[in-house]
């Protein structure tokens, strides 16, 4: 089947042009396609609870910050981080926070969940806003960036943009490859069965509690693990990082590219951080720029009215237009 | 902390904690009747307040403002449902979040186009503007009790229309079947524009009321539908008589927390949310 094989070799071909980008030496765009992977490991996070668990997170920035302030607060003041245990131990610090509130938020579910992960989020919000823990409303200066130091000797430094730029490319395809592995295995299609039938699989003996509960952590340390890199990448952290827009934006990601297809999350944060940079564009929309995020909520509007399936679902729906069609002609 | 203190901060509470229960009770409607999640609806009480600060700096007068502004908030609620919610109802709540949250952009641009980025304030009304004397040097000021005042009403008002009268029961049967309710030749779409339209006036109107006692400021709407929603889940989805309980709840719970314990004071509404839900994940007054 040499459409299965194109399909199955193109991430790795995608992942290989992706890491020859740096030699074209173009720091901004270096940056930006930086940017647009980290976001699209977070929105791979989301897509895991919504696309592929049923749980639709409007709190999932809480992660993503929290892991962001636990490079700020873990690593030594002026000198660099160490990469080897700070970027674990923010990881780690997220799973353990998404398994407690997982056991309060994973008993509550529709509205409910959307809502409770939200006051959630918010709750961290407002620890970090009003107590002096991360520096408060100003948040708190990375003023270096994290290395990897074998001995005296130094790795990887992510001072270095393109050194950074194939470090965030390697967990964003390490993500990907992962998550499809996950969801490939049993675990994973236990959790597309709990998404669309939760009663029957409880029914069937599955312990469904207890994979949402996997399930919510692990998306909770892959955001840490983004919300890591961001915070590298921007070089302070504040209590905006883990705001309640933040977490609007991952959720746009994950449907604008369509939800429950990996490759969707990330065309969706490619998508949302192009169309953020090309709106805020001054040079293009000169005063309109300003008041980007008015083009921007209508854009949202019209994917929540017509585009449910994403980017990814147009797609799909592009290439396989006769047959589709073909098919409602058999039902009728 | 002497008992006049603490009797001002009792009354504070309350009157925070029914400010909220005006804005929250459209919220839980909405959400009970249409089984719709409205990110959107602390925007509708921000256009509120800034309609009541624009219209009260070009009339001079509050009142006049809030008649004038009334009307304008119904037929936006009205708009809206016709055009955007509508096409929501039987959708996933996913695209519901999505759209209200591109909505909050729509209204945070808009108003940042037409009233700028600036904190304004409203002056209290002349004849309300008083203060009663408790001790010597502590007194309470008479606009607060007012606002109490109209929103004790406004419940006691909403309670007789959902209780007690005809639409009130149309409503009711149409939280609990729609299309029964259809069948039986009530035309449901006119009550579900009719309730959010409510819903949004009723947010919009606290804005109003409450433009005086807190500066009109940008964010002032997503920080009020996050207490809103911690209010309605705490409540239970849908319910009115929650919606009342949890207000209050929260409203003392925050204004004695910003006063005895203020390092902390953000974060007691929603650890009071967590035992809440622990304790009872559908809320106090919710249904199973």
């Amino acid at each position: 089947m040499p459409g299965n094989a194109i399909s199955r070799a193109l991430p790795w071909v995608i992942v290989g042009l992706l890491a020859l980008f740096p030699v074209l030496d173009s720091t901004f765009y270096t940056q930006l396609l930086t940017k647009v992977l980290i976001m699209a490991i977070f929105a791979m996070s989301l897509d895991l609870l919504v696309g592929y668990t049923g749980l639709v997170s409007f709190g999932h920035a809480a992660y993503f910050g929290l892991a962001g302030y636990a490079l700020a607060l873990m690593g030594p003041k002026y000198e660099a981080a160490s990469l080897w245990w700070t970027l674990p131990g923010a990881i780690g610090i997220c799973v353990v926070f998404a398994l407690v509130t997982g056991l309060v938020v994973l008993r509550t579910r529709g509205i409910y969940f959307i809502m409770v992960t939200l006051a959630f989020a918010q709750m961290l919000f407002f620890v970090f806003h009003d107590t002096k823990l991360g520096g408060g409303s100003d948040g708190v200066y990375i003023y270096a960036k994290p290395t990897m130091n074998l001995g005296e000797t130094v790795l990887v430094t992510l001072e270095k943009l393109d050194q950074f730029y194939w470090l965030v490319l390697f967990f964003t395809a390490a993500t990907y490859f992962l998550l499809r592995r996950i969801l490939g295995s049993s675990f994973g299609r236990a959790l597309m069965g709990i998404k669309v039938n939760e009663h029957r699989m409880r029914a069937l003996g599955f312990p469904v509690f207890r994979y949402q509960l996997a399930s919510f952590a692990l998306a909770g340390g892959l955001a840490g693990l983004a919300g890591y890199l961001a915070a590298v990448q921007f070089g302070f952290v504040n209590p905006e990082i883990l705001s309640w827009h933040q977490s609007g934006a991952v959720l746009m990601m994950v449907i604008l590219g369509g939800m429950g297809t990996l490759h969707g999350a990330v065309i969706g944060a490619f998508a949302f951080v192009l169309l953020q940079e090309v709106l805020s564009n001054q040079a293009w929309f000169g005063i309109a720029a300003k008041h980007w995020q008015l083009a921007m909520g209508i854009l949202i509007m019209l994917v929540a009215l017509y585009l449910p399936q994403g980017l990814a679902g147009l797609m799909a729906k592009l290439q396989r237009k006769p047959p589709a069609e073909a098919e409602e002609g058999a039902d009728v | 902390m002497d008992l006049a203190f603490i009797l001002i901060q009792l009354l504070n509470g309350l009157q925070y904690g029914l400010l909220l229960f005006l804005v929250s009770s459209g919220l839980t409607l909405v959400f009970g009747i249409m089984g719709i999640i409205n990110l959107a609806h602390g925007s509708f009480y921000m256009v509120g307040a800034y309609l009541a600060w624009s219209l009260a700096s070009m009339t001079g007068n509050l009142a006049t403002a809030i008649a004038i502004a009334i009307p304008l908030t119904v037929v936006l609620g009205m708009a809206l449902e016709k055009l955007l919610f509508r096409q929501l109802y039987t959708r996933d709540h996913l695209y519901q979040v999505l759209l209200t949250y591109g909505l909050i952009l729509v209204f945070e641009e808009l108003r940042s186009i037409i009233w700028g980025d600036d904190v304004h304030g409203v002056a209290v009304p002349a004849l309300l503007n008083a203060s009663i004397p408790l001790t010597e040097n502590l007194s309470y000021p008479v606009y607060r009790l007012a606002i109490s005042g109209v929103c004790l009403l406004l419940a006691f008002a909403l309670y007789v229309l959902i209780q007690k009268t005809r639409l009130g029961m149309m409503i009711r049967a149409g939280a609990s079947n729609r299309d029964m309710v259809q069948s039986l030749g009530i035309d449901i779409k006119l009550i579900y524009t009719l309730v959010f339209a409510m819903g949004v006036a009723l947010a919009a109107f606290a804005g109003m009321i409450n433009a005086p006692l807190s500066s009109v400021t940008p964010n002032m709407g997503s920080h009020v539908l996050i207490i809103c929603f911690v209010v309605v889940v705490i409540g239970g989805i849908g319910s009115v008589k929650g919606a009342m309980a949890a207000s209050l709840m929260i409203g003392l719970a925050e204004t004695f927390g910003q006063v005895l314990v203020p390092e902390v004071a953000g974060m007691i509404v929603y650890v009071l949310m967590a035992i809440v839900l622990v304790w009872r994940p559908e809320g106090l007054f919710g249904r199973k």
